[in-house]
């Protein structure tokens, strides 16, 4: 086997003491699209990283072109012609695409030593022509296309030499006609010479781009197959490790009263896109209704405009029949809407304060724990910190300790149980289980269900379609800011299904959507 | 009202003035526009100024030549930046405290050193420090109104013209200009460039503690020929203030000191019209803070305006989704 | 019964902390640190300097203890210091870098002159009412900066630097126009009425009731943060304003609140200065306390029961700076190089304990973004990586 790159035997042990990559032996090809897949968290990211010489391996090697190399830097792994196009692009927004194109290496003026823009222009135009990845030089990055943004990504690569391009989660920013075109771009550079490892954890796409796919899970790689002798089936397979299956118990119930109207929402973000387009739906007691959507589409600001963090452009959000459209999140709160926020260690909590500190934050004014002249009730205060540190399993050496020294799980813990003890009917919940090591998981998932069972009502958003799939009574999928499905059933459909939606190659007619609104 | 303000900017003496008084604070402006441009924070500009204004004075009166005075008050202006810098970049400390340390170093630092040398607080008098030359402009001079206010002006107000240009220049058309605006846009962009956004950033500071250095000298060897404590009068932090009017430009340097320039010079003005000395010393400042309010206001609302039009449906980019967009560096909100 | 064995445990529990933690020792430990490290560089800096460095460096380093008079004298140096350090400690509790205490003392100092000239009333009640208007004058002067950051984003440090400038100026204003003495020399304003004077601890000296003023604000600054709802939403909000608005704490109300009651402290310790120390106003150039309360306040980490022992040290310097000036040859400006270099310090020292913070956010930021969700591909398994 005549690899162009690869690894030996690499490991790679985070400081924090993550094991993300265990004795990795991987290579590529000369001249081959080769599809590296696996599950958020199977090392895929951190695996190009090495490559790229962002990090450095705890141990094992690297080879180029046969030898063995050592990366310091991104720099040096530039030098050797490894190029690598982010999932976050590398751009400077108000300056020029061609100026971005040149960054570090610009061409000057021959007298005056001055910046040579045209110069730029050109090289950037005669480089785009030949790979045929057509970009608007001249135009800032402000003002293009994300997928032309990614189109300068790998034109900066090029630029630069690179002879081996890595693409980490390319088409996660993409419009499908976007994808299409991207993928005839990559064949193109394939037949210039140009070896292209491909990071992505859609297997339609691996299916359709690459030569040979390779499969990581836990850390290690598992297999790598000619794309031709297998079928996505066995690959999704070994991507988890077992078939796959709805572990999540829960009994059906019946949904009761409407207590949370979202009528015609509408948000537009910083960039000038709709975020959200007019979207509308109801939310019912003892219900569990999950939002399936890929990262990105609409899910977080949908979040946000019902708790209080962003202003909707139009409509209503109306809470136990009280008007709560763009108030502030204290007084969403006050309407008894919970919320469990995207990210715990910047929102979440305040990484710098004690346990017990955030475990009472949205209920400090409530006479039960301060008095009228603003005296804390110390105790109580302690009192209520201890029980949900007993309830909610919070592995902690004291309710005094910063928030900032818990894991994962026991941080997202703190935020489920503060708000899931919190005087609320509606609980918005954002990514639940994000980050979250298994026990914790199982764990947050049953109270989720208890919840629902008490009498809540529930939102669930999450970019786990498992997770989703399997607490949720009934399902909306968000696709470029707008619901394009409603299964009032979640039992009732795939995960393929709802992929189709997902990825907005599929849509409901308004009149399945509206029986979301009932 | 109209009378007075049409007396007062028909009068050329006015104008004369003005310049005089905009020069200083336009050069440290420029050089907190520059280091801004890197996003680094220079707050000690201030102690740059009082530095270079007590040197230029010293070396000036040792050597008998103003221009070694000018060259030691840039050299000890540039070492505050540079310590700022050491602190601030490769101690990781916050940048802010460490300005306003280095300005209080340097204030009272000043004194006492003025103190050691001439056993006088107050000023620097009994040194006999030499100023920097005014320019007599022959054919100009002679030109009705317009003459005597370009006439008879500091070397230094036309170094500060220099300076706009030299700065512009910089940024827009030399290749570190970008790759300064690289680093203060998105440093991550520019790392992955292969550029040291320390380098650049010391680089910009230096820059930055020349321009307060020529500043601070005017002070004390051409506004004045002597160095008193706090010659400065917050001249330093006008300038962070004037930055963000600035708006990252030269150009806007300009602008956002003549705001300080125009008031102060009417000081003599309105004290003919029977206000307090005292209340018209606080107008400069006044001002300033006002200038700054009115630009954000106007910059927030032409945000809110283009994304209301952009709402209504004139989206001018096609729909992306995913966190790719170009301003962040990592998924997470920066930290 | 519950109730008191818990009680009883709690005790004990915070004894283990004090000892175990050692974020808890760390402040007294650096106060002693930096007092030792800053006399030395002054001692350093004498001997550059003077001509007879041992004698000034004695006057230095002992003053402050070779006279009674000096004692007390240091003791009176702290009041300003301890009004300003409490005021900042609230401020930085808040993350905030307003230091637009020095003109809520300035000013309060001025309103404090005007009443205890102009107006009539018994002893007792005189100097109790010019601190509480002073107060109130100081309280609304603090919130001007906040409010300038909360509605138009204006950087709080640059636009109260401005505006100490601007009080300043209005300030004299105030006592040149309205309260000055013309038959002086230089300025000062018309002598305080003798019902205005706060009575003396010990007869015959300068020691006034202002230092039972300054512990009383102790006292209340530290029950106020840390035993009262709008003290820990002051310090949730500092640890992070983002979780306090999601957590329904008024953010921008908070704000204010807290810039409020610190320009409160400072106005009253511009008014005690003058009702204790002095028979008029008599200040020709701004004393601008602030600095000094920044590193009050920075050295003891913010938390009001430090304040007392990281005034006591600034204090320190000061006597010890002016009784060395008054006989050498050493300016007293020297004391203002010594606060540059010890904030430096200071904010360097900052490092390591907002270190320790970032770097457990790294690393979990690090581990989390690898198993950041990406969709479709069911995760059964934990994101364990």
């Amino acid at each position: 086997m005549d690899y162009l790159l690869q690894t030996k035997n690499l490991t790679k042990v985070y400081p924090n003491g993550t094991i993300a990559n265990r004795g990795v032996d991987f290579g590529v090809r000369r001249g081959e699209i080769l599809g590296l897949v696996g599950e958020n968290g199977a090392g895929k990211s951190t695996l190009m990283k090495v490559l790229y010489g962002e990090e450095s391996p705890t141990s094992g090697e690297i080879w180029l072109e046969g030898k063995s190399v050592t990366f310091s830097s991104s720099q040096d792994a530039i030098r050797a012609g490894i190029g690598m196009v982010h999932q976050h692009f590398m751009l400077v927004p108000k300056l020029t695409l061609a100026e971005n194109l040149v960054l570090g290496k610009e061409p000057s003026k021959p007298r005056s030593g001055f910046f040579d823009l045209e110069r730029a222009v050109s090289i950037t135009e005669e480089l785009a022509a030949h790979y045929n990845l057509n970009v608007f030089a001249r135009a800032r990055v402000v003002d293009v296309s994300v997928s032309m943004r990614q189109k300068l990504e790998i034109l900066k690569a090029l630029y630069r030499g690179a002879k081996i391009l890595i693409l980490d989660e390319p088409t996660s920013v993409l419009t499908p006609q976007e994808t299409d075109e991207l993928f005839l771009e990559l064949k193109e550079l394939q037949k210039h010479g140009q070896t292209i490892i491909f990071i992505s954890h859609k297997l339609n796409e691996i299916f359709r781009l690459c030569d040979r796919v390779s499969v990581m899970r836990d850390g290690k790689m598992i297999a790598t197959h000619d794309v031709a002798d297998v079928d996505s089936q066995s690959v999704s397979n070994e991507m988890v490790g077992r078939d796959v299956q709805l572990s999540i118990t829960k009994t059906k119930q019946k949904p009761g009263d409407m207590v949370l109207k979202v009528r015609d929402i509408s948000f537009v973000d910083d960039f000038g896109i709709k975020m959200l387009d007019h979207v509308s739906f109801s939310l019912k007691q003892k219900e569990i209704l999950g939002v399936v959507g890929v990262d990105g589409n609409g899910q977080s600001e949908l979040v946000k405009v019902i708790t209080g963090g962003l202003k909707t452009l139009s409509g209503q959000v109306i809470a136990h029949g009280k008007d709560i459209t763009n108030k502030s999140q204290a007084i969403v709160r006050q309407a008894k809407v919970a919320h469990i926020a995207e990210d715990r260690m910047t929102e979440g909590t305040a990484l710098a304060a004690s346990i017990e500190e955030n475990l009472v934050a949205d209920r400090i004014s409530l006479p039960k724990y301060s008095s009228k002249y603003g005296f804390l009730h110390k105790e109580i205060i302690e009192e209520t910190a201890q029980d949900i540190i007993k309830s909610f399993d919070i592995r902690c050496s004291s309710p005094k300790q910063s928030v900032a020294s818990l894991s994962g799980g026991n941080m997202q813990k703190v935020v489920v149980g503060r708000e899931f003890t919190a005087d609320a009917d509606i609980l918005i919940i954002s990514q639940p289980t994000r980050g979250v090591d298994v026990g914790a998981i199982e764990f947050i998932h049953k109270r989720i269900i208890e919840m629902r069972d008490t009498g809540k009502a529930i939102l669930l958003v999450s970019s786990d379609l498992q997770e989703v799939m399997s607490l949720s009574d009934s399902l909306i999928v968000m696709n470029s800011g707008k619901i394009v499905a409603y299964f009032p059933d979640a039992s009732q459909t795939t995960d393929k299904e709802l992929g189709l939606y997902m990825l907005g190659l599929k849509k409901q007619t308004a009149k399945e959507i509206e029986g979301v609104l009932s | 009202m109209t009378n007075f303000v049409a007396s007062v900017f028909s009068s050329s003496n006015y104008w004369f003035i003005v310049l005089r008084s905009t020069a200083p604070i336009l050069l440290v402006t420029l050089g907190a526009v520059i280091t801004e441009a890197a996003n680094i924070k220079n707050m000690a500009l201030e102690g740059s100024m009082l530095w270079a204004a007590l040197m230029g004075v010293v070396v000036s009166a040792w050597t008998g030549n103003a221009w070694l005075g000018l060259i030691a008050g840039i050299a000890s202006s540039v070492a505050i930046a540079l310590i700022l810098g050491l602190f601030a970049l490769k101690l990781d400390a916050n940048p802010v405290l460490c300005g306003v340390a280095l300005n209080l170093f340097s204030s009272g630092g000043t004194v006492f050193v003025l103190f050691s040398l001439t056993g006088d607080k107050g000023i620097s008098s009994s040194l006999s420090s030499k100023t920097l030359p005014f320019l007599h402009l022959p054919y100009i001079e002679n030109i009705p109104w317009l003459g005597s206010i370009l006439s008879g002006q500091n070397i230094v107000v036309w170094i500060s013209v220099l300076a706009v240009v030299i700065v512009h220049l910089l940024l827009n058309k030399a290749t570190i200009g970008r790759r300064i605006r690289a680093t203060g846009e998105n440093v991550e962009a520019a790392k992955s460039a292969g550029i040291d956004p320390v380098r650049i950033k010391f680089l910009t500071l230096a820059i930055s503690g020349v321009l307060a250095g020529i500043a601070g000298c005017f002070l004390s060897m051409g506004y004045t020929s002597n160095f008193t404590s706090g010659i400065a009068a917050g001249r330093g932090y006008v300038a962070n203030a004037a930055q963000v009017v600035a708006g990252g430009t030269a150009f806007g340097a300009i602008f956002a000191s003549l705001i300080f320039g125009l008031t102060d010079a009417m000081a003599t003005y309105l004290q003919n019209v029977g206000m307090p000395p005292e209340l018209i010393q606080a107008l400069p400042y006044l001002v300033t803070i006002l200038g700054f309010i009115v630009v954000t206001l106007i910059r927030d609302h032409r945000e809110i305006q283009r994304k209301r039009r952009l709402f209504e449906g004139d989206t001018g980019s096609t729909f992306g989704r995913g966190p790719g967009r170009p301003h962040q560096t990592t998924g997470e909100a920066a930290s | 019964m519950k109730a008191t064995t818990k009680r009883k445990e709690s005790v004990f529990r915070k004894i283990g902390y004090f000892f175990s933690d050692k974020e808890k020792l760390e402040p007294t430990l650096v106060i002693i640190f930096t007092a030792l490290f800053s006399i030395l560089l002054g001692v350093g800096l004498i001997f550059l300097v003077s001509k007879d460095p041992v004698q000034s460096a004695r006057n230095f380093v002992l003053g402050p203890f070779m006279r009674t008079y000096n004692i007390y004298y240091l003791i009176i140096a702290m009041v300003p210091l301890i009004f300003t350090g409490l005021a900042l400690c609230i401020i930085y509790q808040l993350h905030y870098m307003s230091l637009i205490v020095d003109s809520s003392f300035y000013m309060g100092a001025v309103i404090a002159t005007a009443i205890g000239v102009n107006v009539a009333l018994p002893a007792g009640v005189h100097p109790l009412l010019a601190m509480i208007l002073a107060g109130l004058v100081g309280g609304l002067i603090g919130i001007l900066p906040a409010i300038l950051r909360i509605k138009w984003r204006a950087n709080e440090l640059v636009s109260s630097l401005m505006l100490n400038y601007v009080f300043y100026f209005v300030g004299s204003y105030i006592i040149l126009y309205f309260l000055r003495d013309r038959n002086q020399a230089i300025l000062a304003s018309l002598p305080f009425r003798s019902t205005f004077a706060l009575p003396k601890l010990i007869p015959n000296t300068q020691l006034h009731a202002g230092v039972l003023i300054a512990i009383l604000f102790i006292v209340l600054v530290s029950i106020f943060l840390y035993k009262t709802r709008w003290g820990y939403q002051i310090r949730v909000t500092g640890a992070n304003p983002r979780f306090a608005a999601y957590a329904g704490i008024p953010v921008a109300t908070v704000v204010i609140l807290a810039h409020f009651i610190s320009g409160f402290i400072g106005g009253v310790g511009g008014a005690v200065e003058m009702a204790g120390l002095y028979r008029a106003f008599i200040w020709q150039t701004n004393p601008s306390y602030a600095w000094d309360g920044v590193i009050v306040a920075m050295l003891a980490k913010r938390n009001p029961k430090y304040v007392p022992l990281s005034a006591f040290f600034l204090a320190y310097l000061r006597v010890g700076a002016d009784f060395m000036s008054r006989r050498g040859d050493v300016a007293f400006e020297f004391v203002t190089l010594l606060q540059g270099f010890i904030i430096l310090i200071l904010a360097s020292d900052k490092i390591s304990n907002s270190l320790k913070i970032r770097r457990l956010r790294k690393a979990a930021l690090a581990s989390e973004q690898e198993s950041k969700a990406r969709t479709t591909m069911p995760s059964t398994e934990g994101n364990t990586l």
